[in-house]
């Protein structure tokens, strides 16, 4: 089987021992078998396991191992090694404070998702089947419920990086539309009260960085433009 | 209260309908202006003072100097909220944004009724 070697520049910030965070210049063997960047990685990882980094599924499913991929953010599990220049420069996900090199701390992103309730509030008494929606009401949630929280759209954005603390992000935004969207929640006013102010949607200036970055192929500007739309119908 | 986020002042719906309301205005001002003033027959002081003074156009562009600054204001507001974190100075910076903006509103209504 043919090998070839590939070269690597990877972010390395260990807080125990380093003064500063590097860039470490390794090169690793792949063959015909490795095609995604992760298989490359789980390589590094065996030639030097002091490299840090999160891994799970494998297979786009979980959304632990995202980075920041020769400047742009992405799943490696999902990264095609046959289209990367090289060296392949590996960072963490920017904006987001590190916990050992590849890995970042994700509590703030969590915070803001938890910060839109992104659970059903509905305080009928459960029916005997299903909560019922025709189909046209489900298509809705299409392209919205996908998301994996990989954190790849909210870290691509200026306005996160900006105002974390305030701003919900992209990823957050397009879980609350996928509740404000879905006919069986009953808290849509609140949802949209939530949301009302002038830091925690309307830091979104349409610039797309979230559409350019994720890896499902999820639209969040979009979402957040719905969620925009319903506040003009509420109000108007 | 030290550390605490507060969010929730409800006026950004307001805002951001008002700058897309605003910047509709404004580019259908500039190219309302641009066609008439191309119809203008030739162009000197005198055309431009007559073009400039007459009702219609003192009226839109009385309403086009009102959406600048309300554009403006949000614009700018945004890019402190953005950037400055102190809340004391960010105050300092919108007052002053305010006045500036409330200033060159009232020298461009003065020049437009002396025309």
């Amino acid at each position: 089987m043919t090998t070839r070697t590939m070269q690597f520049r990877i972010y390395r910030y260990d807080p125990d021992k380093d003064d500063k965070p590097y860039l470490q210049d390794i090169s690793v063997e792949v063959d015909a078998t490795d095609r995604k960047l992760l298989d490359a990685m789980v390589k590094l990882k065996a030639k030097d396991d002091t490299i840090a980094f999160r891994r799970s599924c494998r297979e786009g499913v979980c959304g632990s191992d995202a980075l920041n991929i020769n400047g742009r953010n992405g799943l490696a599990c999902l990264t095609d090694l046959k289209d990367l220049p090289e060296p392949v420069v590996l960072r963490p996900l920017p904006g987001l404070p590190i916990i050992r090199d590849l890995i970042v701390d994700m509590t703030q992103f969590f915070k803001q998702y938890h910060s839109i309730k992104p659970y059903l509030i509905n305080n009928d008494p459960p029916p005997e089947t299903e909560r019922l929606q025709t189909p046209e009401e489900r298509e809705e949630l299409n392209g919205v419920y996908e998301c994996i929280l990989c954190a790849c759209c909210s870290t691509a954005c200026p306005s996160f990086w900006w105002n974390p603390d305030k701003y919900v992000g992209p990823a957050g935004l397009l879980q609350a539309y996928r509740f404000i969207a879905d006919t069986r929640d009953q808290a849509t006013s609140e949802r949209l009260d939530n949301l009302e102010d002038p830091y925690r949607l309307f830091r979104c200036h349409s610039i797309m960085n979230c559409v350019d970055a994720c890896p499902k192929g999820l639209n969040p500007m979009r979402a957040i433009g719905k969620i925009k739309d319903a506040m003009v119908r509420r109000a108007v | 209260m030290v550390n605490k986020i507060v969010v929730g002042a409800h006026y950004g719906l307001k805002d951001w309908l008002g700058q897309r309301i605003t910047a509709a205005f404004m580019a259908a001002y500039t190219v309302i202006f641009a066609v008439l003033l191309a119809g203008q027959p030739d162009l000197n002081y005198e055309t431009w003072r007559a073009f400039m003074s007459g009702g219609f156009m003192r009226f839109l562009t009385f309403l086009f100097i009102l959406s600048l600054t309300f554009h403006a204001w949000v614009g700018v507001r945004d890019i402190w909220m953005d950037y400055v974190k102190p809340t004391g100075l960010r105050l300092a910076l919108h007052v002053l944004t305010l006045l500036a903006l409330v200033g060159y509103t009232g020298w461009a209504v003065s020049i437009l009724w002396r025309l």
